[in-house]
């Protein structure tokens, strides 16, 4: 298992050797990506700003958690921070199984859980000049506390 | 006692920094710290009266009771991914 948070570009191949096994059927690699477009406005780029500590603590729960669904602990995880350019990765995520299901489910599952409690935040700039913290999702402190 | 509050992305630029230590009668709690901090107006007052709180690195309620040397951190919405 591995998960980091960094400020280098992701070398999105090297997290493929982190996984795999002579017993495994599949390979999963998902790569999210700064995109040219949110809600009707050209972006030229995305900063994203991160609670390091707690999001390095916070991104190993979600690991151990996604382990389970797996069956395996086959998974790496890489969060970028800082400043990003359109089509630099933002995260990536290697997963591999014996068989595909589970893979799919806990590479889904890490995707997901990173966008509802992961302590990062993302600034879009825009290619008309300025830009704007992205609205997110409200973490559930209540039953977590 | 004192508390170390860290503010991150929107709620860091509507306060306009980033860390700060305060002090807290004993017995405070997340609440009481989010009060303190309004209070002192200027762009703090712009901070949410109810804003998600972790603290020392975990998501907490906002009735927490805080200690001495606490780490309170005030998150925004998060937006990883």
């Amino acid at each position: 298992m591995h998960n980091a948070l960094t400020r280098d570009p992701i070398d999105v191949a090297a997290l493929l050797p982190l996984v795999g096994d002579p017993e495994d059927g599949a390979v999963l690699l998902f790569v999210g990506v700064v995109r040219n477009h949110n809600d009707g406005q050209s972006v030229n780029g995305m900063r994203y700003d991160a609670y390091v500590e707690m999001a390095e603590r916070v991104l190993g729960d979600i690991c151990r958690e996604a382990a389970v669904r797996l069956g395996t602990d086959r998974l790496a995880v890489v969060h970028r921070i800082g400043e990003l350019g359109v089509g630099d990765a933002s995260v990536a995520v290697a997963v591999s199984s014996p068989h595909r299901a589970e893979a799919y489910d806990a590479s889904r599952y890490i995707i997901e859980e990173i966008k509802t409690r992961l302590p990062v935040w993302k600034q879009e700039h825009y290619e008309e000049g300025g830009g704007r913290w992205l609205e997110g999702h409200v973490p559930q402190t209540g039953e977590l506390a | 006692m004192k508390v170390r509050l860290l503010l991150f992305a929107l709620y860091k630029d509507l306060a306009g920094l980033e860390e700060v230590e305060i002090d807290v009668p004993v017995g405070a709690t997340g609440s009481n710290v989010v009060e303190v901090l309004r209070a002192r107006g200027g762009g703090l007052a712009r901070l949410p009266e109810r804003p998600v709180i972790a603290v020392n690195r975990e998501y907490a309620a906002l009735d927490t009771e805080l200690f001495d040397g606490d780490e309170v951190a005030l998150l925004p919405p998060v937006a990883g991914g």
